[in-house]
């Protein structure tokens, strides 16, 4: 695959009329993952959140395809458990040995940085042939903004909230995709809902690899960031360009950035610029907080300064 | 023609036996004492090739359950085994297993909840998952735990629902006894194939598993559905029984008896101390003393009407709980026990004990002890209400 003309010509996996916000990131990731498994029969799991309850309405269902939704903290492990049933019912000549079936689990950063990591890590490590995708949107978003360990640091979520003694979340977030890359699985990516063609063939390439696979995308919540619908796929760029959000990709241990050609070119963006046009930073903007500005700045680019020595750029 | 083969071994090794025979497509094994030796004897099969089994080495017992709810959703047989905490931890997901309707097999080896923390046996496990849609099998020693095992297959798949059997940690897990195995090929012609209703594999008819339940009344259409076949697994549960008994020469009834026939005082138990109380009540017999033991082999569904039938001709009846129901009027057991013979309109004074948390001593003693707090209630004498055994 290679152009956008081909890949409208896919079958639609995740069909319009879910009941997901407008300009929501995870319909989006959604939609740009299943794109990667081609035309082979594609089972997915959700963790409970957004992406389940907006599309698995019973007795309506928006996926193409045989879907699960189990509970909060193990799109995983129900991801493993039907792959495992697959391998079982082979091994006894129930089902034929060619049967193409790809096998993906979806959880949000609540459900895979958070209550869904041992899980996820569990599933992993056992070498399931299956993808994990997580849609970051850095909040517990279908309870209502709370913070999760994905939030970025200052951010205002209903449980860290902004006021005179605090400034939103206090602690750095945690950088899961590092996490699974030192898993050492087969393949580990990093991207956003911003570079379709980056997402896609990252996909693409985690639902051929055999064993385990994992990507991290960024992926809006205008409600939850407080921004306008269709600034999505802007502000999914900016979060990129800036740094804050590296894409990249880690295959068999080896580290690969794959930052857009213009960024690699002319240097990152200041995050102010991803910062500024969300509503959950808006304190970060205040006369007297110039410093958690600067803090912001120092901690994207001490996080990509890292990034870079894992990949050996620079 | 089936055959037997006469073996000593713990009642783990029967339970493994039975995994092996049953041969499920898939297990997920999370090891937690006193279960340790079941999933460790089926990795040896594994691994010698006896079975084809997908084994499954998950990273929690939440993640067992998980799996298997995926895995029975994919159209599997699916089993796995656990104790106490174990299934404190995966609680979330017995309900979720039971509303979906899969056809899971867990064996839980009875084992106290901690704090504090201890890995004797008690009911306290098994009893917290009572009301969740599972059926649950009390065994009272390694024959039954074989037995129930191999009927559970049947019971979870015919139903479409999640089957618990239980044994007593250690006192029947580790001790070795006698009993008899079945030929291999019996069984796998007494269990079958599994053909399930839906499979999340079958790519001419995908199915969605789980999804969100908030139109109109579907969630309690959908809970109203699972309250039905539970109730109406009993006699499925029963005729099953039957089945194997068939086969093994063994009986198999929800409410078992000794010298019920003509008792004034009776003791209801589960699992391994009805065995104590056999003796107790065998020699009171002996004595000449009208005394009689009832045990249940199913705990859910509740035997109600039967249970009921058997008690009516007793003037008082002792129920022993192996844990307590914090709170409540008196254990689990007891409680069930007495809805039951009020619905039936049977009068039996109850008098309600908790014995044996934690592994604590089931002396003989004891039990006749608990026969002469009866044969004083019978008489007229107080009924104290909750009473700890032995302490």
């Amino acid at each position: 695959m290679a152009n956008i003309k081909e890949y409208t010509k896919l079958p639609q996996r995740l069909s319009g009329g879910h009941r997901l916000c407008g300009g929501c990131g995870a319909s989006i990731a959604v939609r740009q993952v299943l794109m990667g498994a081609g035309e082979s029969d594609v089972i997915a799991s959700c963790a409970t959140g957004c992406l389940e309850v907006s599309t698995t309405i019973y007795p309506y269902s928006s996926w193409d395809g045989s879907f699960i939704h189990n509970a909060f903290g193990n799109s995983a492990a129900t991801m493993s458990g039907v792959e495992a049933a697959f391998k079982g019912l082979q091994a006894a000549g129930r089902i034929p040995a060619d049967k193409d079936v790809k096998f993906v689990a979806f959880g949000g950063d609540g459900g895979t940085y958070d209550i869904g990591l041992q899980s996820l890590s569990g599933a992993m490590e056992r070498g399931h042939d299956m993808v994990y995708v997580c849609y970051d949107n850095g909040a517990y978003m279908n309870t209502g903004i709370q913070r999760s360990s994905a939030t970025p640091q200052n951010a205002w979520a209903t449980t860290s909230e902004v006021g005179s003694a605090k400034d939103g979340k206090i602690q750095h977030r945690k950088d899961l995709t590092s996490i699974m890359a030192d898993h050492r699985i087969p393949y580990v990516a990093q991207a956003s809902v911003g570079y379709w063609k980056d997402l896609v063939e990252k996909a693409e390439k985690a639902f051929n690899t055999p064993g385990p696979a994992f990507i991290n995308i960024m992926a809006p919540c205008p409600r939850g960031w407080r921004t306008k619908s269709e600034d999505t796929a802007e502000l999914a760029r900016l979060a990129v360009d800036t740094g804050f959000w590296p894409s990249f990709e880690v295959v068999d241990g080896k580290w690969k950035l794959t930052m857009p050609a213009k960024i690699k070119k002319d240097g990152l963006k200041p995050v102010e610029e991803f910062l500024k046009p969300q509503g959950r930073f808006k304190h970060l903007f205040k006369p007297g907080n110039e410093e958690l500005l600067v803090n912001a700045q120092k901690s994207v680019d001490d996080y990509y300064a890292y990034i870079l020595k894992r990949c050996e750029e620079e | 023609m089936a055959t037997q083969t006469t073996v000593s071994e713990t009642g783990n090794s029967f339970v493994a036996t039975a995994y092996r025979q049953v041969a499920p497509e898939a297990l997920f094994a999370y090891p937690i004492t006193p279960q340790t030796t079941i999933v460790e004897e089926f990795a040896r099969y594994v691994a010698n090739g006896k079975v084809k089994t997908e084994y499954v080495t998950v990273e929690s017992e939440h993640s067992a359950m998980s799996a298997c709810i995926g895995s029975a959703a994919a159209g599997a047989r699916t089993m796995t085994a656990t104790s106490s905490q174990g299934l404190a931890y995966m609680w979330e997901e017995l309900p979720i297993a039971a509303g979906l309707r899969l056809p899971i097999v867990m064996v839980n080896t009875n084992r106290a909840i901690g704090a504090p923390i201890n890995i004797h046996c008690d009911h306290s496990d098994v009893m917290a998952a009572r009301d969740l849609g599972w059926v649950i099998l009390f065994a009272e020693n390694a024959q039954e735990a074989y037995d129930h095992t191999i009927m559970a297959i049947r019971i979870a798949e015919e139903n479409d629902l999640p089957v618990m059997p239980s044994l007593d940690g250690f006192i029947t897990t580790h001790s070795i006894s006698r009993g008899e195995i079945m030929d291999d090929e019996t069984v796998t012609k007494f269990v079958g194939v599994h053909q399930p209703k839906h499979s999340m594999l079958d790519s001419d008819n995908p199915t969605m598993v789980g999804g969100f339940s908030t139109l109109g009344n579907t969630y309690m259409n959908i809970k109203k559905a699972l309250r039905d076949a539970i109730d109406a697994s009993l006699p499925s549960i029963k005729s099953i029984g039957d089945e194997w008994a068939a086969q093994t020469g063994r009986s198999f009834d929800h409410v078992e008896t000794f010298g019920m026939e003509d008792a004034d005082e009776a003791i209801l138990v589960l699992g391994s101390a009805a065995g104590n109380v056999r003796a107790v009540t065998r020699k009171l017999r002996g004595e000449g003393r009208k005394v009689g033991m009832v045990k249940l082999r199913t705990y859910r569904p509740f035997p109600a009407a039967e249970l009921a039938d058997v008690l009516k001709g007793c003037k008082s009846v002792a129920v022993l709980d192996r844990s307590d129901s914090y709170g409540a009027i008196a254990g689990p057991l007891a409680i069930d026990t007495m809805a039951a013979l009020f619905k039936a309109g049977v009068d039996v004074k109850v008098r309600p004990y908790i014995y044996g948390l934690g592994g604590a001593d089931v002396k003989l003693e004891f039990i006749e002890s608990v026969y002469d707090d009866l044969a004083d209630l019978s008489d007229g004498g107080l009924n104290p209400g909750l009473t700890y055994l032995g302490i």
